[in-house]
């Protein structure tokens, strides 16, 4: 079964990410929609607890405010490692739209963002998106680069104040 | 200086093991080449023609003397004794070994110094004025604002895989020397109508392929906003910039894209939903970064007498006389000046010293000025608090260590980039082309008769020599493999910002002096009283120096 990690620990990944343009009903295993399938059909999709959005880098968190404080389970797809649109993204809907659930990371991410992938307010990042080199075998004990630094400058989201206020 | 703290040291050296253990994996054959190459690239780490190159940053300019004989003990013992100080007021060293990187970053954590972020997709180091303090015409130090910008930037989460490189430059006088109509973000400190400090915040300028001027998109910021206003700029630039094509990545092409308008009013709206966060700056906060930058205890100085005395061996010996004019700026405080350590002695590669001029300088530094240095974006250094009376003993010095070339601001101080003799990016070198125009035009009366003159050298169209802002500016190209070289006219790169215009068809390396030559010409016999060769080009156009010099080669 794929991996999770998720609270620092790795766990059983059930869940399926549907992709866009999906059509059609559901499966029986906990599952992520795409963002233009819950708009058109969230009121059929009311079980927070199996059903959750994923966004993709260039849609917009915004469209999902209404929505927020009845999800449970958020993605945001990382089309490749380099593309940071995600960063933003998890900071908004965290911070602006005050999303409480599990955030999670899909798509292509490699071990060395999960310092900035936390701070930015994700909590559960899909193991098969993370590249760890070729012989796809881990190296470091991941919660290791969770915890990279122990000084931070600025706010985030697990830091609400900025360091120049606890200095 | 800003001195670190405990915050600051343990942060840095985290970073250190951090790129250790990055190096180590990727050197044991775990990490493939593409996700190592930003990694390295955020700690300075390029992959160039001939070796890796290093560039470390020199947050705004200024280094202090131990800086610099760590660095001159760096280039030592990890390189091949030399380094080069660039036009973003950053040092490279051109020959280390990716496997020695690590170590050569734990020296420099030992100094407080450090390369993050000075390559990549991200916030690079932020650059500023080389007279920042020290000047007559300035309106807040932009330092300590500088300082509160850099630790902002560094480590920033949310900004670290952005779309294209992202440049910041303050400048606090009224006279802009940090460029920033030609950064991604440029910030004029300044004071409105009630005393109150703020900023004038522009956009979308930069050099490179897509040249283009910055736009203002507020015309005040008040000051404690600082970094919820460049969060909210650097987030609309992160969610909408193109990553399509990484020619069209650049902060310019959105906001020219968008209309200047439409950019300001989408990062107000982005901004007005974080104003007030605790990213706000406090009192205290900008009180302390202030306190970094206080003033050194100057001494008293008969500054009467010691302008007598400068004035009787300036009429000795003129060689003084016109060191003094020409490298020596005036400074606020009675009886002190900024004095340029020329890095453009003919021969030798724009910008480069060697490891025993490093600690020559530091020497100087000591001596002379507090201990501290101002490296500057024309790739000279400036000693900022220098007595008067000091000035014959530090012009003997200047001119044995071979710092004493009296050409600032002239023809043949000019910027250049390494070029095609290091740089993969490079289409045509650019030192060779530099050294024979020194060579050719080594009569300084001559030079002073042509005054101020920006000649700026790229060897592609990166720009890393500014040629767009030059006010002569010259373009390596290549044609089916051999290199040939664009002359533009008319940039500029200070207040009355602008970008030059292309004279025409490009030449050979060789053919360079002798256009020179013939551009210098055309300005010497059309100038009016005084004008500078910027403002003579302004008022008669290209067209006169294009039909001269086409008109001779043809």
């Amino acid at each position: 079964m794929p991996k999770l990690l998720k609270d620092k620990s790795i766990v059983d990944n059930s869940w399926q990410i549907l992709p866009k343009g999906f059509a059609g009903a559901l499966p029986d295993t906990p599952c992520f929609v795409p963002l233009d399938y819950w708009l058109a059909n969230k009121q059929n999709l009311q079980k927070p607890e199996s059903i959750g959005v994923w966004l993709d880098a260039e849609q917009e968190p915004e469209e999902l405010a209404d929505d927020i404080e009845n999800l449970q389970h958020l993605a945001v797809n990382f089309p490749t490692f380099m593309d940071g649109r995600g960063f933003s993204i998890a900071r908004l809907i965290r911070e602006r739209y005050k999303f409480t659930g599990e955030l999670r990371a899909i798509g292509h991410i490699v071990p060395d963002q999960l310092f900035y992938l936390s701070r930015c307010g994700f909590d559960a990042f899909c193991l098969d998106a993370l590249s760890l080199g070729d012989e796809a075998e881990q190296h470091h004990q991941l919660e290791d680069y969770l915890a990279a630094f122990s000084v931070t400058y600025q706010a985030c989201v697990n830091q609400e104040q900025p360091l120049f206020r606890r200095r | 200086m800003y001195i670190y703290d405990q915050h600051d040291k343990t942060l840095i050296g985290e970073r250190v093991a951090q790129y250790r253990r990055q190096t180590d994996d990727y050197l044991a054959g775990k990490m493939r080449d593409e996700v190592f190459l930003p990694l390295r690239l955020q700690n300075g780490l390029y992959v160039q023609r001939l070796a890796p190159m290093l560039r470390i940053n020199i947050p705004y300019g200024m280094v202090s003397a131990t800086q610099l004989r760590a660095l001159a003990h760096i280039t030592r013992q990890y390189d091949k004794g030399y380094a080069h100080f660039t036009t973003r007021q950053n040092i490279q060293l051109n020959w280390p070994q990716l496997e020695e990187v690590p170590d050569i970053l734990a020296e420099l954590a030992a100094v407080e110094m450090q390369g993050i972020q000075s390559s990549g997709s991200c916030i690079r180091n932020v650059t500023s004025d080389e007279f920042a303090g020290i000047n007559t015409d300035e309106i807040e130090d932009p330092r300590p604002w500088c300082e509160i910008i850099r630790q902002w930037s560094t480590l920033h989460p949310e900004f670290a895989f952005l779309p294209r490189k992202f440049k910041i430059s303050v400048t606090g006088a009224e006279s802009d020397r940090a460029a920033i109509q030609v950064h991604d973000i440029g910030l004029q400190v300044l004071r409105n109508a009630n005393d109150e400090v703020g900023f004038k915040v522009l956009v979308g300028g930069g050099l490179g392929r897509s040249p283009a001027i910055g736009q203002a998109i507020k015309d005040f910021l008040p000051a404690k906003h600082l970094l919820t206003y460049l969060e909210a700029i650097l987030r609309v630039y992160n969610r909408y910039g193109r990553r399509d094509n990484k020619y069209k990545a650049r902060i310019k092409i959105l906001v020219k894209a968008w209309t200047a308008e439409v950019f300001a009013a989408k990062v107000e709206q982005e901004w007005l939903q974080e104003i007030d966060s605790p990213s706000t700056l406090t009192d205290e906060v900008i009180a302390h970064a202030k306190d970094f930058f206080t003033s050194p205890a100057y001494e008293s100085v008969d500054a009467e007498h010691a302008e007598a005395t400068l004035q009787n061996l300036a009429a000795e010996q003129i060689a003084f006389g016109k060191w003094r004019e020409r490298n020596v700026i005036a400074h606020k405080v009675a009886g002190y000046c900024a004095v340029h350590l020329s890095l453009k002695p003919t021969g030798v590669a724009p910008g480069d010293v060697t490891d025993s001029q490093l600690e020559a300088i530091a020497n100087l530094a000591d001596r002379y000025s507090f201990s501290e240095v101002r490296v500057t974006h024309h790739q000279n250094l400036v000693l900022g608090d220098v007595k008067l009376s000091d000035l014959p003993e530090l012009w003997q010095a200047a001119k044995k260590l071979g710092f004493a070339t009296p050409s600032i601001g002239t023809l043949v101080d000019m910027i250049c980039c390494p070029g095609g003799d290091f740089c993969s990016l490079a289409n045509a070198k650019s030192i060779p082309v530099a050294e024979a125009i020194q060579r050719r035009f080594d009569d300084l009366d001559y030079l002073y008769d042509l005054g101020d003159i920006k000649l700026n050298i790229s060897g592609c169209m990166n720009a890393c020599g500014h040629h767009h802002v030059g006010n002569i500016g010259i373009l390596g190209v290549d044609k089916k493999g051999e290199e040939f070289y664009q002359i533009q006219l008319g940039g500029s790169a200070l207040d009355d910002a602008s970008l030059g215009k292309v004279l025409g068809p490009s030449f050979y390396a060789h053919e360079i002096p002798d256009v020179l030559e013939r551009i210098l010409s055309i300005y010497v016999d059309q100038r009016i009283e005084g004008e500078s060769f910027l403002d003579t080009h302004r008022r008669i156009g290209t067209a006169p120096f294009k039909e001269y010099i086409y008109a001779k080669a043809a």
